[in-house]
């Protein structure tokens, strides 16, 4: 790393000359308005033309996306050659667009629209046929819409990136290029993850989450009991919906917003975590007692187990039997609270709200199919509060419904972040294992945002090898090795998107083109800040431990008697199939 | 098992047995005639091989075996008078031929030495008939002994006639070399890219010499794609060793063990000679390890791209070779510092390696001499379009356009005006009469608003409409679009619309200045070659024939009559003989009128402008108006 001297826009500057000369105009404080490039060239194809700028010696007008800077630069943002060119990509490129921007789920996080603002693209300047727009709508997690797409490419980089799967790449040619799962097939009719990443990245409306608000409304309009669950990473950036800066923790108020919302309940997914944490550890136990079948791998994540299911079957006797913690609790409210309370079941509408929109997939399984009644990610969670006129700066901070399972810990807090499962599970496991608590807490070793960690636990002599892993790219080797039956741990975590749920893809969009109150390097840190409220959110909690949590001493007392009992099996666990549907082969 | 060829002496030895062996079927000092038949993918289209069929059947039911002999060649490159039969000795060059003619040929000439006059090459200016290759006008202004050497001489599948023509001498000489010799004397002798933009080769081989890597590659660009070009199909199909030579050489000077051939799969001909040309060289270890007894070591490969034109872009060939959609790359960095699987490499066209065991062999200078300031050596064009002669030509750098339309070419036929001559395909320009003198180089061709380009030369006439051809390129522009970029991708599409809306009358002055406006963002925005020089065919038609766009925009007409919708067909009523036969032809009954009574007439509501009635009038009276 060295520094070399550039001058934008006539004035000097010095900046690292691994730095493209986007990411250095940004740094010098130019913002040149671009679409396709996305995360340091993880995705820089070079292909929106939007970014050109005049570099002073090149040939013709430069890509600053992908362009290096380099000594002695003479950058030009403004010329009129410049300012031009950039507005006529944009204007061609809304010339084969879906413009009705008022009806489109991406208003207001649309960065075309932010783009076509900033070059002031002008109407109708090219108007010509259209490609014709395939829409996907019949997978339960995503949308695609290719009228809305702009061939940035994000997409297929994200899918590769994170997951290894490449479910999107680009299909025919010329103008009739489409982004779409091979042979434009539905994503339904692909092997997709319906993790959502995709849709974390793209610029436009082209993928969306798959909305089920009009089913919540319509169980307020039938007049049900809707109880809603929010997940632990929810909290961790549904603040970000409302112009708050990332890592700003919104449980309170998310709480209060519900509360006014009319739902008739508002329970924390974190309760569904405890009783999935006393499941898992004891499923780990029994095996590691019983010689069972080792790595036992976690269970939480939808996308994990539907790649499990897609690409490794023969590893689905490694995976615990648990279902996921809001599957967990809506199978409780839909039993014990129910019951408790004299509810008929049939009354009761369980919401979750998830970072995830896999879990709208998952709530459909045949193995569960009436746990939840419907799942909304954190975004829609936040268009539902804006629809309702709640001013999110004026609500209270308001805590969860205390009622027989309002109760959580710290342990099912950390969920939401990679390593948090693992963590929360050794808690409790240390603890039974032991007969006594983990002095220290954490186990941070678990912790932080790498592909893949391992950690050796000393459980009072015996040393049990762990590891946790996230994104299915970095999963695939430890799954290799666990196939191949050279597998060292004994426990290992997997949750399908990078760095866990806190990256979800039911999240708040993190582009950093329309959060220009954030740092420059937003991107690299959303992650780790998303995390800090978690981590926070655990050490403020005066219950850690999954099996300290009282509501759940009392479930187990009067209700479900012990971990693994044949009630617990019936309610809390699951199977998975090793044969799930095989797609036809390409038809070449 | 063929004999190895393991040391610099033992190839000369073999060079110069195998030139004797060839000189002397040539003369006929062997005593026997030869045969020869073009064995070209134009000529092979035409039966050509029927008709070596049908001579070897002839030879063998007149037991003539050992009076003549049938041999094929590659290409004889005069491709609107095959299928060739030539007759060694004597050069008697015969035109056209069908399978039906091989009888006589075989009975008056082989048997008889008597020559079959309805068959010879017939000159389309002085009507003359001329009896040897080396008569015809078409072949006496070529210089056609360095990229298609041997291209009608040599059997392109026998690595001996290939020997005879001293290839793999030059590689010999390289080898003595360094790779820093090498480079200096391709740069020195001037050598520029044949692909299409001119870059120098010896620049570009430096730049991959100077990165240090253990892996390089050199790639032999043989995805030609331009409308009517077949340059390199010609050339690795008349001679394929020689293209090899000059990979090897290439891949010497810069440091590569490896070469790619990358060739269109709808070659198949070129691309099965080139495997049977580097499974020859394999068997006598000229290519492999320790080549001719040095450390230098060398493999070829080939991959066939799949037709998409955006792959002869050399970026988007290097993706497709490595198996992914064949879409251009962001540059920097260059090939030459990460090209395929991220290794320094060199992307050369198939005419450019071609020149290269020239330039080696017989030195820069020789090669130097050829040529113009800028531009050395010489090129082969695809001559085609409204011209007498078509077919493949190499002539010296700065022949002008006249000399290449009139005198090799033949000039227009049909008596028709010369109206322009598009170069470089898809991304150059039409030049018009004014630039009939222009020499033919690099810089001159750019200097007049069309480029080199790859090597396709159409000629147009007075019968061709400006827009419309404006508008089979960006046709073809647009279906040949890898839709990566948007200006590219949108902006050609939307050039083809506005063109689309001129040739159809809904054309306006404004969509005038939108096609020039657009067509500079495309130009100027667009991420690769391709979509850069996209639009060059409608900006040099509007800079050449704007009237003509005017006409289609003020007048609502064609001058050249092409345009379907500005046009009408119309029976002259002073001249109708009132014979019926243009109504009776009339797929649409739009011609109605009493035999013998009242003249025909067209109801222009009804017609559908397929010119039936045109071309069927026996008195010419009906013209397109």
């Amino acid at each position: 790393m060295a520094l070399v001297n550039i001058t934008i826009e006539g004035q000097h500057y010095q900046v690292d000359d691994s730095l493209t000369v986007l990411e250095a105009c940004r740094q010098c404080g130019y913002n040149v308005p671009s679409l396709c490039s996305f995360n340091h060239g993880q995705c820089s194809l070079a292909s929106c033309r939007v970014c050109l700028v005049e570099i002073k010696g090149a040939k013709g007008l430069c890509a600053s996306c992908v362009y290096p800077v380099n000594e002695g630069m003479e950058i030009t943002i403004s010329s009129p050659k410049a300012t031009e060119a950039r507005r006529a990509s944009v204007e061609l490129i809304l010339s084969n667009h879906q413009k009705n921007c008022l009806q489109c789920d991406k208003n207001g996080h649309c960065e075309l629209l932010e783009v076509a603002k900033l070059v002031g693209a002008r109407d109708g300047m090219y108007e010509g046929e259209k490609t014709p727009v395939t829409i996907d709508t019949l997978a339960p997690g995503l949308t695609r819409n290719t009228g809305k797409c702009i061939l940035c490419g994000r997409c297929i980089e994200r899918c590769k990136n994170a997951q290894g799967i490449s479910i999107l790449g680009f299909e025919n040619r010329g103008f009739n290029t489409i982004v779409s799962p091979l042979e434009n097939r539905s994503f339904a009719q692909s092997p997709c993850l319906q993790c959502g990443q995709c849709v974390n990245v793209c610029p436009t409306g082209a993928l969306m989450e798959h909305s089920e608000i009009d089913k919540v409304d319509a169980a307020f309009k039938a007049g049900k009991k809707v109880i809603v669950q929010t997940a632990p990473a929810v909290r961790s950036a549904i603040a970000e919906e409302f112009g708050e800066p990332i890592g700003t923790c919104g449980t309170g108020k998310m709480v209060a917003a519900l509360h006014r919302l009319g739902f008739y309940r508002v329970f924390d997914t974190n309760f569904g975590a405890d009783l999935t944490i006393m499941e898992e550890a004891n499923e780990l136990i029994e095996r590691i007692k019983h010689k069972g079948v080792l790595p036992q791998i976690t269970s939480c994540s939808p996308g994990w187990i539907n790649y499990l299911e897609y690409y490794y079957p023969e590893l689905i006797p490694h995976v615990s039997t648990c279902k996921s913690p809001h599957m967990m609790e809506g199978a409780i409210i839909k039993s014990y609270y129910a019951e408790k309370h004299d509810i008929p079941v049939e009354d009761i509408f369980v919401v979750s709200v998830m970072p995830c929109t896999a879990k709208k997939y998952e709530r459909q399984r045949s193995q569960m199919p009436n746990d939840v009644d419907a799942v909304l990610t954190t975004r829609e969670l936040a268009k539902l509060i804006k629809r309702a006129g709640i001013q999110w700066s004026k609500l209270p901070e308001e805590e969860f419904d205390s009622d027989l399972i309002g109760e959580y810990s710290g342990a099912g807090v950390i969920f939401g972040v990679t390593g948090g499962v693992m963590e929360a599970a050794l808690r409790t496991a240390y603890f039974w294992m032991t007969g006594k608590e983990y002095q220290a807490i954490n186990f941070t070793d678990v912790r932080g945002l790498d592909g893949v960690k391992e950690a050796e636990v000393d459980f009072d002599g015996t040393k049990v090898k762990v590891a946790v892993t996230s994104g299915m790219r970095n999963a695939k080797p430890l799954l290799e090795q666990i196939k191949a039956g050279t597998s060292p741990y004994t426990f290992v975590e997997v949750m399908c998107c990078p760095g866990g749920c806190i990256n979800g893809g039911g999240q708040p969009y993190v582009h950093p083109s329309l959060l220009p109150n954030e740092d420059l390097d937003i991107i690299d840190t959303y992650c780790q800040k998303r995390a800090s409220v978690l981590y926070s959110e655990d050490e403020r909690c005066v219950v850690r431990q999954s099996h300290n949590n009282p509501d759940i001493t009392t479930l187990y007392s009067e209700y479900l008697k012990k971990p693994g009992s044949e009630k617990a099996e019936e309610l809390l666990h699951t199977s998975y199939v090793s044969d799930r549907e095989r797609f036809p082969e390409a038809s070449k | 098992m063929a004999e190895k060829i393991t040391s610099e002496a033992e190839l000369h030895e073999r060079v110069a047995h195998c030139a004797a062996c060839l000189n002397k079927k040539f003369k006929g000092e062997d005593g026997k005639k030869a045969i020869v038949v073009c064995g070209g993918t134009g000529c092979l289209s035409s039966d050509s091989e029927g008709i070596i069929t049908e001579f070897e059947r002839l030879i063998k039911e007149n037991h003539a075996e050992d009076k003549v002999t049938v041999n094929v060649v590659g290409c004889f490159g005069f491709c609107s008078q095959g299928p060739f039969v030539k007759i060694w000795p004597g050069e008697t060059l015969y035109t056209k031929v069908k399978v039906s003619d091989a009888k006589e040929i075989f009975e008056k000439d082989i048997l008889g030495g008597e020559i079959v006059e309805r068959l010879l090459f017939v000159d389309p200016v002085t009507k003359e008939k001329v009896k040897s290759q080396h008569e015809i006008n078409f072949y006496k202004l070529q210089k056609r002994d360095i990229a298609l050497k041997g291209n009608d001489q040599i059997n392109p599948e026998s690595l001996d006639e290939a020997l005879a023509y001293e290839t793999f001498v030059g590689l010999a000489k390289a080898l003595h070399m360094t790779q820093q010799e090498v480079i200096d004397e391709v740069s020195k002798s001037g050598l520029r890219g044949r692909g299409g933009a001119g870059f120098p080769t010896g620049r570009k081989w430096q730049f991959a010499y100077n990165e240090h890597n253990d892996e390089k590659y050199i790639i032999c660009n043989g995805d030609e794609g331009d409308p009517g070009a077949f340059m390199d199909r010609s050339i690795v199909e008349g001679n394929p060793m020689n293209v090899i030579e000059g990979m090897m050489i290439a891949g010497y000077a810069i440091g590569a063990k490896n070469g790619y051939f990358y060739i269109r799969a709808e070659y198949p001909v070129a691309v099965q000679r080139l495997q049977h040309a580097i499974k020859l060289c394999e068997e006598v270890g000229l290519l492999g390890d320790h080549i001719l007894g040095t450390d230098f070591s060398f493999r070829c490969h080939i991959r066939l791209g799949a037709g998409a034109f955006v792959c002869g872009e050399e970026t988007a060939l290097l993706n497709s070779i490595e198996g992914k959609r064949g879409m251009p790359r962001p540059r920097p960095p260059f090939p030459a510092v990460k090209g395929l699987w991220g290794k320094p490499s060199v992307i050369n066209n198939v005419e450019t390696l071609a020149n290269v065991p020239y330039i080696i062999k017989e030195g820069w200078e020789k090669y130097a001499a050829i040529g113009t300031e800028k531009s050395k050596g010489t090129k082969v064009f695809a001559l085609g379009g409204k011209v007498n002669n078509v077919g493949l030509v190499e002539v010296p750098m700065g022949t002008t356009l006249r000399q290449l339309i009139y005198d090799i070419g033949g000039g227009i036929p049909n008596g028709k005006q010369f109206k322009a001559i598009q170069t470089g395909g898809p991304s150059g320009g039409c030049l018009t009469a004014k630039d009939l003198d222009t020499p033919i180089d690099y810089d001159s061709l750019i200097a007049r608003g069309s480029m080199m380009g790859s090597g396709g030369a159409i000629v147009m006439d007075e019968d061709n409409c400006m827009v419309d051809v404006a508008k089979f390129y960006m046709t073809f522009i647009c279906d040949e679009s890898c839709g990566k970029c948007s200006p590219c991708r949108i902006g050609t599409k939307r050039l083809l619309e506005i063109l689309e809306k001129i040739t159809e009358g809904r054309g306006t002055e404004d969509d005038l200045v939108q096609l020039e406006n657009l067509a500079h963002y495309v130009s100027q925005n667009s991420l690769c070659g391709l979509g850069q020089t996209a639009p060059n065919p409608i900006l040099s038609t509007l800079a050449s024939f704007r009237d003509e766009y005017e006409a289609h925009v003020q007048d609502r007409t064609c001058p050249a009559h092409v345009c379907k919708k500005l046009i009408q067909y119309w029976i002259d009523p002073e001249k109708c003989k009132k014979c019926s036969k243009c109504a009776r032809g009339c797929p649409v009954d739009a011609i109605t009128g009493e035999v013998g009574k009242t003249p025909f007439v067209i109801d222009p509501n009804k017609c559908i402008k397929c010119g039936t009635c045109l071309s069927g009038c026996p008195f010419g009276c009906i013209s397109k108006i």
